[in-house]
Formats: C-alpha cells, structure tokens, sequence
C-alpha cells in the first residue's frame, strides 16, 4: 500500500504547487468561502509586520492566531507554501494509519461477534469483509488530497490545514491508544480555536473502552479549564463567511445580543453529551459527528473544516451500499 | 398737628436726597473732568463725544470713563504709525505700560489668482490672568467668560477648535492663513494636572458642543487619537507627554449660522461694532470656503518671558467665489462680499486695521485701490515677504466724509503668476467592489532643489481594516523608506487606526503613500439612517518645515499684524506649514436592512433542522410492529377467539 499512497501524495503535491504557481492563488486566498479572520494568510503576515514594527500584534483587531503561530512562521515565512503542502500531507498520512489502524480493530471485534454468533441473519450483508476494507485507507487519503476544498485551503494557505493536522494526529494517537499524544494533540487542537474541546469527550470513550474500563458516567467528573477565547466566543466581525453567525448578528437588535450569542455557542456544544451516550459503542463514529457538527455550527467555519470530516466518509462506506 | 408733622418730615426727606444728588454729580463730574481734559488736548471730536455723553445719565458716563482709557492708547499707537509708515514692525516696543487685556482686529483681503479674492478676520484677546492658580477668576471684561470657565475647569492648556466647510485648494489658491480640514477639528492639550484625561476630554467636548452649537459630542473614543509628534503645542510649554493631547475630527459636521452665533457672540464687541458688522451669514456662507476657527493658548509678554498671558484668536477665513458671488465681475468691495460698509472700529479695540494684499501689483497697473490710503505694511509671511496696503479703522480719517469704508478693487488687466505652493497634497481611495481597497495619498515638493522632511498623520476609523504590511511610499518611482513610523493599530468599535510617519520629500517630486484595507460590515444599528451615503474619514495632516524664499522673523514679542504671528517661527530660513487632505467618501458594504425578520427565521430554521435531525437521531428507537391484518382476517381471528380455538 505503499507505493500508491507514495503516487497520491506526489499527484496531490503537483497540483497544489501547480497552483500555487498560477494567478489564481492570489484570487483564492481572498474568497470569504476559504478564509475567515481566524485563519487567513493576509492576518498573519500582518502580525509579522506589526511585530516587526514593534507593536504587539494583539493590540489591534486583525491578528487573532496563537502566539504558537507567529512563533511558527518567524521562521518559516519565506516557506510557506511549503509549510502548508506538509501539512496537508502529514494529514493524509496520518488518516491512512488511523483508518487502518480501526479496520484492524473493527475486523478483529467483528470477528469476535461472528463467532459468538451476535449477528441476526439478515444484517450479514452488512458486515464488512476484509477484501472491500483493503482500499478504504487509501480511499480515505485520496478523499482528503484531492478535495477541492482542501486543495482551495492549502492554496490560500489558510491555517485551517494546521490545525486539521493536529486534529488527525490526534485521531491517530487515539486510536493507537498513545494517551500522552492524544492529549498533547488535543490540547494543541483546543489552543488553537475553542470547539475541539468537545472531541476530549470521544477521546475518553475511546481510551477507556480500549482498556476494557466500562463507561459509568455517574461515577467519572470532569473538570475544564474555560479559557477565554473572546473573539470565537464573542464574534465581534461580521465578515461574511460559510457559517451561520454572521448574517444572524448583523441584524440582530442588541437587546437580544448577548442571549443569542449564548444560545448559538451552547449549540455547538452540548451535543457531545447526548452522542457520547448514544454512540458510546462506536467512539471514533462518534468523533467524526463532532467533527462534523463542530464544522457546521462554529463560529468562522471555513471549507477546510468541511474537507476533514468528509474525508471521513469511506470509512463507513458499507452503510451505504447502494444496489 | 399729625398733617403738620408730615408734611415736615417729608420736605426733610426731600432736601437730604437732593443734597445726595448734588454731592454724587460733583464727585462724577471731578472725575470725568480730569480725563476729558487729558482727551481734549489730542483729539478735539472724542473730546466732543465724552462731553456729549456725560450729559447723560451716571451708568453711560461710567463706560465712556473706560473707553476713553483705551483711546489714550489707541492714540498713542495712531501716532507712531503716522510717523514711520513703511515698516511699523521696526520701531522698539512702547513704553506705554501694557493693559491687563488687550483687544485687536484685523481683516487681510487677499486677491487670488483665479478671480475670487480670500478674506481672513482675526480677533486677538490678550489677557495677563493665571486660570490655573486656586483663586478662581470672576471679573471678566474682554475675554469670553464661557471660554474661561473652560479653561479653568478642565485644566486646558491650548484649545484649538475649527469648523470649515468646503476644502481649501492650494493649487488655485496658494497657502491659508490658518489650515483648517473640511468639517469640525479638535485638538487640546491639557496642563499634567490631570488625572483621567479620557474622562475629562468627553466633558470638555460635550460643553464645547454647548457653547457653539455644534454636534460635537459625536467624538468619542472611536474617532479620538494621541498623535505622538504632528502636534506640538503652538503656546509656550516645554512639556511634550502626548498623553496629554487629544486630538479627533468630524468630517461629517456641517457649519452654518447657528454655529457662527455664538462664535460672534464670544467677541468683546460682539456683532455691533468693529469689523464683525461684516458677519452676516448669508453672503458669508455663500462662498467656496468659510472657516471659523477658535484658539487658545499661553504666549509670552516679553522676550524674557517672564510673564505669561493667555491668548484667545478667533479666526475665520472665507473665499468668495468669482462667479457666484462675484457675478463674473473682477471687481470686489467690502460691499460686494459682505453686503455691509464700515462705519467704526470696535470702541474696546486697541487695533482695527484692514490689509489689502497689493504684493502682485506693486506699480498699480494690475488693480486699481480705492479709496486711496497712505499706509502700507510689510510683513513675512508664509514664506514670503508681501505688501499691504492698510486701513486704520481707529482713525477717523479713514472713513472720509461719508462716514463709512468700503474699499473697492478694480482689476484692469488679468495677468499676474501666482506663486507656486511648495507643499501640497491630495488623496483618493482606489479599488473596486465593497471588499478591500487601497488608499493612495500623494504629497507634492514643489520646491526646484530642496528636499525637507513631512509628517503625515492618518486617522483611519476601525471600521476599514489596515493592512500596514502592504503599506509602500515611493518619490520618483523608488522606494522612499520613512524613517520613523508610530503605528497604532484599531480596536473594533473602540479606537481608530492612527498612523504617523515621517518622510522626506525629495526636490521637485511627488510621493505616493499608499495602503491597503479591508471594509467591514457593521451591525445593522451602527449604520447612519442613509447607509448608502457612505462613511467618512477624517483628512490627512501634513505638518512641515517649508524652507522659504526670505529670511522669516523669529522675534516674538514684536507689534506685528496677527496674521504673520499665528504659528510660532523657530528659525529664520523656514516657515512651518500644515496642509490638510481630502476627507474621503468609503461605501460599506450593508446587510439588507428589509429583512431582519426573514434573516433570523432563516438561521433558526438551519438550527433547528440540524437540531431536530439530531434529536431524531438519538433517541429515536425503533420496536418491531407485526403487520395488521386485513379487516376480514381480524373478523375472522375474534371469532377463533370466542370459539377457543388458535389466531391465524
């Protein structure tokens, strides 16, 4: 599986570079579809400059990446395409592993079920049989790579694509039952924009099924730190993008401001406890609805959050066998 | 006897008043007397003047005892300026002790090159107090008492408020007296005293919003900004912390009469005498350009400076309009642009001239001048050293016998160059569509091989978002690196951007500073009820050191007129100009202002589906149901039931 993996990369490498190469580059890194404040190119370089200026880049209201990033680029700035194509590259990689990794472990719990004879008779079309589940890795890679989405993201050089990459690391980390990265993952993933925050719940599930330590949520209390994420919190700009935030808080009176930003941000989070308990069996299906209803309902989404969670979708390509 | 008794006591009553009477009349005449005697020995008419006034009742005679006091000193200056008329600013300072305030008037009608002519009032007020010391000032007589309150209540060093409307054209019309930039400016430097400077500039705009009826309490923290080198105080005071300057602007604000009325009634004379009998508001406000403009600040008595003395210059600079007013016409006179004549001075004035500008036409043969007047003035000014012709209102000479002066200028020939400005500036916004744009601003060194050094200071409000990575200035093509640049950058809905460079201007050269930026869209209530007007920023202020042609005069505590000591000259070889921009119109892009109500159904809709899908999704279980059976077959199993026997 390797070489085709190899080939996909170069492939997806040639068109981004293709792309960058061409006028169009500069026409998409300005497309409000692509970029919002959080996440665009033009806001970083602007804090550079300010840094360079000798302003603190938080003073104003433009810059609003981590101080992780102005870190980053400092150094990288002159290798930015660069930056980003490896990005989108170690996320490929790093879905590959993790669907393999849960192939491997879906097969062996199906296995177990079969010869206990779990199954009712007619859902054995269902089951997944490993001649079909050899392509889905490289599947899901591709879906990936070669989302236009994706590749719109990567050639804006969206930020977007780092921090889908830390999300797939941390899937992958979680599903390799590695708890100190999954963490670290984590942690990076929440630092940068607030909603992964939800995903810890998942990530618990998983690791502690993993270790055979049944779920009772009576008993375990979690405790969160709330950081102050005021600009995805309270989103001050208005600036049209994919998401549902900004049309609604343009017209709305200001009275009702504060009650509808509290009722918009609560949605986003407080489905991780209903799904947590509904798919407690199926912790990284129940990732991947978190990853798509955090997409949906967050702040400043972008086309990037789409492309991580659809690229998600041949992993359960046998639910929806169509004959 | 009770009748008796009385009438006694009131013809008692009746003798002590009368003697009261008598005594006080006596006692006013004495004193009277021995000024009218001093007046007489000068000026035969104001002697006829007081005698006819102190027939009159004793409240009149009291205020023509205090205007023959400043007479003495008009008439001791008239005096001086019969002696040596060519170049009054020579003479050594009199020795005439100063008064505690002090009054001047002047008018400089300036003909311009392209047919209008430019008219610039100035009212100085001098007065030798100390508002800051703990014994509050309540005797006030020329100064303004409003003004002085403010000044004492919140701790104002230099105040400098101006409302223009129309934009000044330096190309056509050469370098004002006093710059001003199109709507309302404000700009204040508080004494260190104080405390909370923020809390106490929103007071001070408030009341002055008061004073001149101006919506002045529009500026907030989100057009107010700290320059930190564009401007330095024009008074004395050595203390540069900007923390304690704050400066805004209103593009938006519209002047008209009700602003010009109390501006007027700020003045000693108010509008009944002097040279504010020419204020009327509807030929004034009937002209390209009309500024009026208010400063204060502390200036020095003497060289030594040992005394300081507060300074209050109210100005206001008009440009009548050739065809408009001028009905095409080359040919202006007091009557033509303000519809009024003179006919005296303000009696509180200790100077009341007229100054016409005859630079361009030293021989006469360019226009003609009348009446004919034998004083002429020269003075440095805006780097250059120009001719006038004067006017004494405080002689009565001046006003002939029918009483009254309009001077009238006749132009025989159009020819004549008009000197090239050294500085001057434009800006425009460039781009397309309601997403970004740029903003190009392009300074103009129009000396032949000097280069000097600008400050450009640019408020941008937060609403367009700078991108001061893209900023670039180029002179000639070549990158024109600024070597020094405050940057600080916006606060949504708090402050503005403010940006101030420092950028030398290479000889003969055009600089461009341009910057890109983003447009925000705003909530629906920040928006003006005509959105579609768009928004304004503020102009551009280009402060410089001008190199000029003559050798300027630094001497401060000289007589000179009050047009050439405005800005304060450091050095002889430079003037010190300021040159505003353009404000500009920016289009922002709007939300439909029909549909709140079909907006938020649409979002809660999405919300909602997303919701209830979920909701389904999650606690939705499903419980197998056999088919019911047909109507016959249910028939058919009751009647299996009654008999005991198994359903189908």
């Amino acid at each position: 599986m390797a070489a085709p993996l190899t080939l996909l990369l170069i492939v997806a490498v040639t068109i981004r570079a293709a792309l960058y190469r061409s006028s169009l580059a500069d026409l998409i890194s300005e497309r409000v579809e692509v970029v919002s404040p959080l996440t665009a190119w033009k806001r970083v370089v602007e804090g550079l400059a300010l840094l360079d200026l000798g302003v603190s880049p938080y003073s104003g209201d433009v810059f609003h990446e981590t101080p992780l990033i102005i870190y980053l680029f400092h150094f990288l700035v002159d290798y930015a395409e660069i930056t980003f194509m490896l990005a989108d590259v170690i996320t490929a990689v790093a879905l590959y592993l993790t669907v393999k990794e849960y192939n491997k472990q879906v097969f062996r719990k199906q296995k177990y079920a079969l010869e206990a004879d779990r199954y009712p008779l007619d859902c054995l079309e269902l089951i997944r049989s490993p001649k079909e589940m050899f392509y889905i890795p490289l599947k899901v890679a591709m879906f990936y790579l070669l989302n236009p989405f994706t590749i719109l993201s990567c050639v804006a050089k969206s930020t977007c694509g780092l921090n889908n990459a830390v999300l797939s690391l941390f899937i992958l980390s979680t599903v390799k039952g590695n708890v100190l990265l999954s963490a670290i993952f984590l942690s990076l993933a929440t630092y940068q924009s607030i909603y992964p925050l939800t995903l810890c719940a998942s990530a618990l599930l998983y690791l502690m099924q993993r270790q055979y330590i049944p779920v009772n949520f009576r008993r375990a209390s979690f405790w969160w730190f709330i950081v102050q994420y005021a600009f995805i919190l309270s989103v001050p700009d208005l600036t049209p993008n994919i998401g549902l935030f900004w049309y609604f808080f343009a017209e709305m009176f200001e009275h009702f401001r504060l009650f509808f930003l509290c009722v918009f941000q609560i949605n986003v989070f407080f489905y991780t406890i209903p799904l947590s308990i509904k798919l407690k069996e199926h912790p990284v299906f129940l990732i991947f609805m978190q990853l798509a209803v955090i997409s949906i309902f967050k702040s400043y989404p972008t086309v990037g959050d789409i492309a991580l969670y659809m690229a998600f979708l041949p992993v359960w390509s046998h639910l929806h066998r169509c004959e | 006897m009770a009748v008796h008794g009385c009438s006694y006591s009131a013809l008692l009553l009746i003798i002590c008043s009368v003697s009261v009477f008598i005594v006080t009349d006596s006692q006013d005449t004495t004193l009277s007397g021995g000024h009218h005697a001093a007046a007489i020995e000068d000026n035969p008419q104001a002697a006829t003047e007081a005698a006819g006034k102190t027939s009159e009742e004793p409240a009149v005679e009291e205020r023509s005892w205090e205007a023959t006091e400043v007479e003495e000193a008009t008439l001791h200056e008239a005096a001086a300026d019969k002696q040596d008329t060519p170049a009054p600013e020579t003479e050594a300072p009199s020795p005439v002790p100063q008064p505690k305030d002090d009054f001047q008037e002047e008018l400089v009608i300036r003909p311009l090159h392209s047919g209008d002519i430019y008219a610039s009032f100035q009212f100085r007020t001098l007065w030798e107090t100390d508002f800051m010391s703990g014994n509050k000032v309540s005797h006030y007589r020329l100064f303004p008492k409003s003004l002085g309150q403010v000044i004492s209540k919140f701790s104002v060093r230099e105040l400098h408020i101006s409302f223009t409307q129309g934009y000044w054209r330096t190309m056509q019309w050469g370098q004002p007296f006093q710059p001003a930039p199109p709507g309302a400016e404000l700009w204040v430097w508080f004494q260190d005293s104080v405390t909370d400077v923020d809390g106490t500039w929103k007071e001070l705009t408030n009341v002055l919003s008061g004073i001149f009826c101006a919506s002045l309490n529009f500026i907030d923290s989100t057009n107010t900004v700290q320059p930190s080198a564009s401007f330095k105080p024009l008074g004395i005071g050595n203390v540069t912390d900007h923390r304690f300057l704050r400066y805004a602007t209103l593009p938006r604000e519209i002047v008209c009469t009700e602003n010009l009325t109390p501006w007027k009634k700020l003045l000693p004379c108010g509008s009944k005498a002097g040279l504010t009998v020419l204020l009327k508001s509807e030929k004034l406000f009937h002209s390209s350009f009309h500024s009026q403009a208010v400063h204060i600040r502390p200036v020095c008595q003497d060289w030594q400076c040992k005394t300081t003395s507060w300074e209050l210059r109210q100005t206001l600079n008009v440009v009548f309009d050739l065809h408009t007013s001028g009905q095409g016409k080359r040919e202006w006179s007091l009557f033509k642009m303000f519809s009024r004549t003179l006919t005296e001075a303000c009696p509180l004035a200790s100077s009341s001239k007229i100054y016409i500008d005859i630079t361009d036409d030293p021989q006469g043969e360019l226009f003609e001048l009348s009446p004919a007047t034998p004083l002429l003035s020269q003075a440095m000014v805006l780097g250059d050293r120009r001719t006038f012709s004067v006017y004494d209102l405080t002689q009565p000479v001046t006003f002939g016998t029918v009483r009254s002066l309009n001077p009238l200028i006749r132009w025989k020939s159009s020819e004549g160059d008009m000197l090239r400005p050294l500085l001057h500036a434009e800006r425009y916004v460039a781009g397309y569509g309601l997403q970004t744009g740029e903003i190009h601003t392009l300074m103009y060194n129009n000396h032949p091989y000097r280069s000097f050094p600008v400050l450009l200071l640019d408020t941008v409000p937060w609403y367009l978002r700078l991108y001061i990575h893209t900023l670039t200035v180029t002179s000639k093509g070549k990158d024109n690196k600024p070597s020094y640049i405050h940057y600080q950058p916006s606060k949504d809905r708090l402050r503005p951007h403010l940006l101030e460079m420092l950028v030398q201007l290479p000889p003969n050269s055009v600089t461009e500073v341009t910057v890109q930026f983003e447009r925000a869209l705003l909530k629906w209530t920040e928006y003006t009820p005509d959105p579609n007007h768009g928004f304004y920023v503020g102009s551009s202020v280009i402060s410089s050191l001008v190199p000029s042609i003559v050798a300027m005069d630094t001497n401060i505590t000289m007589d000179r007129p009050l047009f050439s000591s405005f800005f304060p000259c450091k050095e002889e070889s430079s003037f010190f100009v300021r040159v505003y921009t353009e404000p500009l119109l920016v289009n922002l892009p709007t939300p439909d202002f029909s549909m709140p109500y079909n907006v938020i159904c649409l979002t809660c809709t999405v919300v909602a589906v997303g919701y209830g899908s979920l909701y389904n999704l999650l606690t939705r279980s499903f419980q197998i149901e056999e088919p019911s059976p047909g109507l016959a077959k249910r028939l058919a199993n009751i009647i299996r039931r009654m008999r005991g026997v198994p359903p189908l």
